[in-house]
């Protein structure tokens, strides 16, 4: 099988005007993965199925991922004169970046026996409307775990025949899976607390125990 | 009539009983529960009525599909919140006398998914429950043990006098409030009359 950049500049032929980058995984897998511009994430998607060298005609997997606003350092090597003399010195460069959300898509081939290219899609944000493209009308294994996606994170996916909640009720209004979801409140009886546990437990506690 | 008398008697083939003693004898032995589980310790269940348990020596292999035939509510698995409000509507249905055995960790008190956003914490914060099986999931042996525990409680419940048994009491509720899907969580999160949380002493 082709390496992913080779995948990645056929794609760019196929699918001109998309954006498309290749995701470093560092990890002993090396899973490197392909990002994608949301306008042109169905073209790419519909390339990588179509294309007689891939033909990944099978979504094994959808899942979101969420990323919280960070600032981010890097050790960067400067030039600086210290007592007079010229030296390199290292400074820890601080940049922020803004959160964002993902849908993450795993494809293999049936037919050619190959696979996982990773598929990438990535909201410019994580506040309202996050959308993205929707690839269920390319693989109609992805149509429950967008759902999935949506239940769980709010990803909107454009273009998907059925978005409603899957696995929480309708009416329900947070994202569960979201890293910044407040859970309700209910440890008003913990027998054996630790941690976190411990710590939400102390809020129900009468006052004079909580001193002690 | 005192114990002497009594056995006295049984030797002529007078058998003298209460009819209190008579009536939980006839109950007790003729529990019928509820077919519905939940999650694995369901499974545990069925392992319980079938031929190498048997639950059929204590008159409860009779499972009703209806809420409407049964006396007993085995609340086997893990109660998701989407699913409370209908497990305490079926046991609403149940006619009076209704008794209820939470089975397993996840029904006792959420268990490992105590700390998820989607499973209740035990579900008698709902409904009031008779005996708690931990365990994870229980063997068919402590589902046996739970079931002469509940025994042990129907015979031992009064017909008459103030502290008589819940169904023979006009006062006290056999129906509950089904709770409805809020925007982040059950509404009410639990029923302070049914459920009111020990004091953990540390």
């Amino acid at each position: 099988m082709e390496t992913l950049e080779q995948t990645l500049a056929r794609a760019a032929v196929a699918a001109p005007g998309a954006q498309l980058s290749v995701v470093k995984n560092d990890s002993p897998c090396a899973q490197h993965s392909l990002l994608v511009d949301v306008e042109h994430a169905y073209a790419v998607a519909k390339f990588l199925r179509d294309d007689p060298q891939l033909r990944l005609d099978y979504c094994s997997n959808v899942t979101g991922v969420d990323f919280l606003d960070a600032e981010l350092s890097e050790k960067v090597k400067v030039k600086k004169v210290v007592d007079g003399v010229e030296k390199e010195v290292e400074e820890v460069k601080k940049t922020k970046r803004a959160g964002y959300l993902e849908a993450v898509y795993h494809l293999y081939s049936m037919a050619l026996k190959h696979g996982p290219v990773i598929l990438r899609q990535r909201t410019p944000g994580r506040a309202d409307p996050v959308k993205v493209t929707s690839l269920t009308p390319l693989w109609r294994s992805c149509e429950f775990q967008e759902r999935e996606v949506f239940d769980l994170y709010g990803v909107l996916f454009d273009g998907h025949p059925d978005l409603r909640r899957i696995l929480m009720w309708d009416g329900f209004k947070d994202y569960p899976m979201r890293k910044d979801y407040a859970e309700p409140d209910d440890y008003e009886y913990e027998p054996t607390p630790h941690d976190e546990v411990l710590e939400k437990a102390k809020a129900h506690l009468p006052k004079a125990e909580v001193k002690a | 009539m005192d114990d002497g008398l009594r056995n006295e008697l049984s030797k002529q083939g007078v058998v003298v009983v209460k009819l209190e003693e008579l009536y939980n004898w006839g109950r007790k032995n003729s529990v019928w529960p509820l077919s519905f589980g939940l999650a694995c310790c369901a499974i545990e269940m069925m392992a319980a009525s079938m031929a190498r348990y048997d639950l059929a020596r204590f008159g409860a292999e009779v499972f009703r599909p209806s809420p409407r035939q049964a006396d007993l509510m085995i609340v086997a698995g893990t109660v998701t919140k989407k699913m409370a409000p209908q497990v305490v509507r079926l046991y609403n249905q149940m006619p009076e006398p209704k008794y209820v055995i939470a089975m397993g960790a996840c029904a006792i008190s959420g268990g490992p998914f105590k700390q998820g956003y989607n499973v209740l914490k035990g579900i008698d914060r709902y409904i009031p429950v008779d005996v708690h099986i931990p365990g994870c999931p229980p063997r068919p042996e402590a589902l046996i043990h739970a079931f002469m525990t509940l025994q042990r409680k129907i015979d031992a419940q009064k017909l008459t006098g103030p502290d008589r048994a819940r169904h023979l009491n006009a006062d006290l509720p056999s129906e509950f409030p089904v709770p409805l899907f809020g925007e982040h969580d059950l509404v009410p999160s639990k029923n302070p009359n049914v459920w009111r949380p020990a004091v953990v002493v540390r």
